[in-house]
């Protein structure tokens, strides 16, 4: 069995989601990712009390979060690391110029589990952390079960402070 | 059609909505319809519907509407989709098609004599899809239009008049934004 598999190396879904509704991100906007689709994405999809917005690419992510959050609803974009860089332009014009609470999850696709991103072999992995740092982003690595819990004080903290913040997972999410 | 004729009468119809506006429209928008709740500030050049969908999900009980520019509709196409999948009954959504980069050196829009913005909006799912190219056509179909469920999409074929000045500091700056915001916020409050 691969440690990318392993039950014993995989995030807990079920407790992540739990701190996600415990925030209030009820609005879920979301591209599947890889890492997280079947522990997060699916099974919030299958909740009643979470709006899932799907949607074609993920800087309009960025805009619906933003509007949301000027509308006082709380909501999170679901997407993978790809999308994040894909997205820079809204992030940097919307959620950092603008200074609005943006809170983005993000699967590290091809990330070497317990590797910190910033050593890993993949440059998809290894420069996410630099790039979101030189755009003064706030982040938080998601690395062990143990770091879930501090999602509720990160997402408060941005919606406090008004400011964007992206939640790194860096290994699969399990159900 | 000259742009502001359009916007002159979408004006005098929009109520109490909510109105995201873009580049050129947005210059003459502010002018033509002063209003604590114009949304200016779309950031990133083609989010203008994506942004009118956030508010229309925050804001199910008040019309949003959205005054887009073809060349940034052309960078956020999916948006459409997107639109048509959530299915917001409360967003009307312009696109003023002058098939050119007005703002950014009058450069042409890609396919500018073969694309069809309706089309896109057909195709997507909008529910009311409908295109004016005379005024007196607007003026007669625009109520109906305009108070029909959305999501609903008009192609405005414009030509602009007189260039409005550029001074993005009225639409992007931090003044700007905390009007807005303190606008919205007073709105929200007056609700609850």
């Amino acid at each position: 069995m691969s440690t990318e598999t392993g039950a014993a190396t995989l995030l807990d879904g079920g407790a992540i989601i739990r701190v996600m509704l415990q925030a209030a991100l009820d609005t879920i906007v979301a591209l599947p990712d890889i890492t997280t689709s079947a522990g997060l994405l699916w099974p919030l999809s299958r909740q009643p009390d979470v709006n899932l917005v799907r949607i074609c690419k993920e800087d309009e992510g960025v805009s619906i979060c933003a509007a949301l959050a000027l509308c006082r609803k709380r909501s999170a974009l679901l997407m993978q690391q790809t999308g994040l860089f894909d997205s820079l332009n809204a992030v940097r014009g919307i959620a950092v110029e603008y200074k609005l609470p943006v809170c983005m999850f993000v699967g590290l696709l091809g990330k070497e589990p317990g590797v910190p991103p910033s050593q890993n072999k993949k440059y998809s992995v290894r420069t996410v952390l630099p790039v979101l740092d030189a755009m003064e982003v706030p982040t938080l690595s998601i690395e062990e079960n143990s770091d879930i819990a501090k999602i509720l004080e990160a997402v408060d903290r941005a919606y406090a402070e008004s400011r964007p913040l992206v939640v790194l997972f860096g290994r699969r999410v399990k159900p | 059609m000259l742009r502001t004729d359009c916007l002159k009468e979408i004006a005098r119809l929009r109520g109490d909505a909510l109105v995201v506006a873009v580049y050129s429209s947005a210059f003459e928008w502010i002018g033509i319809s002063p209003h604590p709740l114009n949304f200016l500030s779309v950031g990133a050049m083609g989010q203008a519907s994506s942004s009118a969908l956030g508010f229309a999900i925050g804001l199910p009980d008040r019309r949003i509407i959205v005054l887009d520019g073809d060349g940034s509709l052309l960078m956020n196409l999916g948006s459409l989709v997107t639109i048509a999948g959530v299915a917001p009954a409360n967003l009307t959504h312009f696109v003023c098609q002058n098939g050119c980069y007005e703002a950014n050196g009058e450069h042409p829009i890609p396919g500018q004599d073969k694309i069809s913005f309706s089309g896109f909006a057909r195709s997507a799912g909008y529910r009311v899809v409908t295109e004016f190219s005379d005024l007196d056509t607007l003026r007669t179909e625009l109520p109906g239009f305009m108070q029909a469920p959305g999501p609903s999409f008009a192609t405005l074929h414009v030509r602009a008049g007189q260039k409005p000045e550029l001074d993005y500091s009225l639409v992007h700056g931090p003044e700007a934004r905390r009007q807005f915001q303190a606008s919205l916020a007073a709105t929200l409050d007056s609700r609850s």
